[in-house]
């Protein structure tokens, strides 16, 4: 699958699929939704590329190299559930296409990405190796400032992935589905 | 004090890249298994795709979690009170060759610290006895399984029943937040901080390690098999790979209360020890602690 994602692409994703990336993918944790949210309220320069983009949940362990160009270590998802009170004001505000992560969202995401045209794709957490593989080639960065964690990365992808459809844009979500069926002794 | 044979921050440096490349061979076997066995797909792919990464990371020495999360050190043995100065040399450095991601912050500020240090930091358990040898241990503890911490004061009246359902309950409701298939670390009495610590600690035992407690081993296999028939899976999104290992380990407490704690480590539950004499130093990943 590539991006830039159409709305049509995503909404024809179903729920329990596994797909795979190629092209450009942006890094977001807790500080890059918070800044970005204040900037725009604010009236600041937003950079463009958050709009209707493939948002990876991730703080990678990157390292530079001499040129300044910078090389990706290790970078699997962070916990997304972290981001749930910020991100259906984020997705709504910049037209997320797709968010990559781990443990998946809140009733609120899942609601903002039905209505925005936008799925959930679930990363296996912690297999940041191969997964940094797929991320192939680190284009840029933004907000440094914000800590190697929390900074913004733009990565252009090539078979990133497995990434299994979580949450599709039709309501529905794999996470709800086990929680509702869990045996509990 | 013994003489070391080499400096202590080499040491730990090397732990360091230890512990965060190499997954423990008691995990690595117990997911093999469990991948074996796993019939549903989504399940048997997240496996695969752990499996895959422990791989290259070890092959390539680079950290197989982007969370190289805060090195939680337990010192053992005879040492130095200089030794805390040597660890934090080694944790700035090891953050910078190996490299490791700098997580430590400003719990108010959030500005980060840099070099994984910063007040408080690093995160060391002292433990003197009179044995001949130094022996340093290391658990990076990444955030995502640290946060689905718990603490119970329970009463004495809910009983081994209440303790069951409290971890069980702590981790179903965790979901696929901590990373599973985990290991659960499990602290019984004390008082509330020795309990959490001895959950984190359980964290140290290997899996395929009988519990010499009879009661304790009962437990442990008893919410192991409960856990893994619950249906939560790997990523928490669906199969019968929810735990990889549960590991208990109590104290006696007041006679009022009955503290409860559970701290999860996520599949990657990375620990590397070192056990220094004056004839070397031994590595290993089977913690004796």
């Amino acid at each position: 699958m590539d991006a830039p994602l159409s709305e049509e692409t995503v909404r024809s994703l179903e729920l329990g699929e596994t797909v795979y990336l190629n092209g450009p993918v942006i890094t977001g944790r807790d500080e890059m939704h918070i800044r970005a949210m204040e900037y725009l309220e604010s009236g600041k320069d937003v950079p463009a590329d958050i709009s209707g983009s493939v948002l990876f949940h991730c703080g990678p362990i990157m390292m530079q190299r001499e040129d300044g160009s910078w090389s990706v270590v290790a970078a699997g998802p962070t916990t997304s559930a972290r981001m749930n009170k910020l991100e259906p004001g984020f997705i709504r505000s910049f037209k997320i296409r797709a968010i990559i992560g781990k443990g998946g969202m809140s009733k609120d995401a899942l609601e903002a990405m039905k209505e925005v045209g936008c799925v959930y794709l679930a990363a296996t957490g912690g297999a940041a190796i191969s997964l940094a593989e797929g991320l192939n080639r680190c284009t840029g960065s933004e907000w440094l400032d914000l800590g190697m964690a929390e900074a913004m990365w733009r990565f252009d992808t090539q078979k990133f992935g497995p990434l299994i459809v979580a949450m599709d844009s039709k309501g529905n979500s794999l996470y709800e589905n086990v929680a509702s069926s869990l045996v509990r002794p | 004090m013994i003489k070391l044979p080499e400096p202590v921050e080499d040491v730990v440096v090397n732990l360091l890249r230890l512990a965060n490349t190499k997954l423990p061979e008691d995990i690595g076997w117990a997911m093999e298994a469990a991948s074996g066995w796993e019939t549903n797909q989504i399940a048997y792919t997240q496996l695969g795709a752990i499996m895959d990464n422990v791989k290259k990371a070890e092959h390539i020495g680079r950290p197989m979690c982007q969370d190289t999360g805060i090195p939680v050190f337990y010192v053992k043995g005879k040492f130095d009170s200089s030794i805390g100065k040597d660890i934090a040399r080694a944790v700035e450095r090891a953050t910078k060759d190996i490299p490791l991601r700098p997580n430590t912050v400003d719990p108010i500020t959030r500005e980060n610290c840099g070099g994984n240090l910063g007040p408080g930091m690093p995160i060391i358990h002292y433990i003197p006895t009179d044995d001949d040898f130094t022996q340093i241990t290391v658990l990076p503890k990444g955030a995502g399984s640290e946060n689905m911490t718990r603490l119970a004061m329970l009463n004495p009246a809910d009983g081994v029943d209440g303790i069951r359902k409290f971890i069980i309950d702590s981790v179903l409701d965790a979901g696929g937040r901590p990373c599973p298939p985990s290991i659960v670390g499990v602290g019984i009495g004390g008082t509330s901080d020795v309990c959490v610590a001895m959950a984190k600690e359980a964290l140290l035992i290997p899996i395929d390690e009988e519990n010499p407690d009879p009661v304790l081993r009962k437990m442990e296999e008893d919410i192991f098999v409960a856990l893994n028939s619950s249906g939560l899976g790997p990523m928490g999104l669906g199969g019968s790979t929810t735990a990889l290992g549960v590991r208990i380990k109590k104290c006696a407490c007041h006679t009022a209360s009955l503290p409860v704690a559970v701290n999860i480590g996520c599949w990657a539950t990375r620990r590397a020890s070192a056990k220094i004499t004056s004839e070397g130093v031994e590595y290993s990943q089977g913690v004796k602690f």
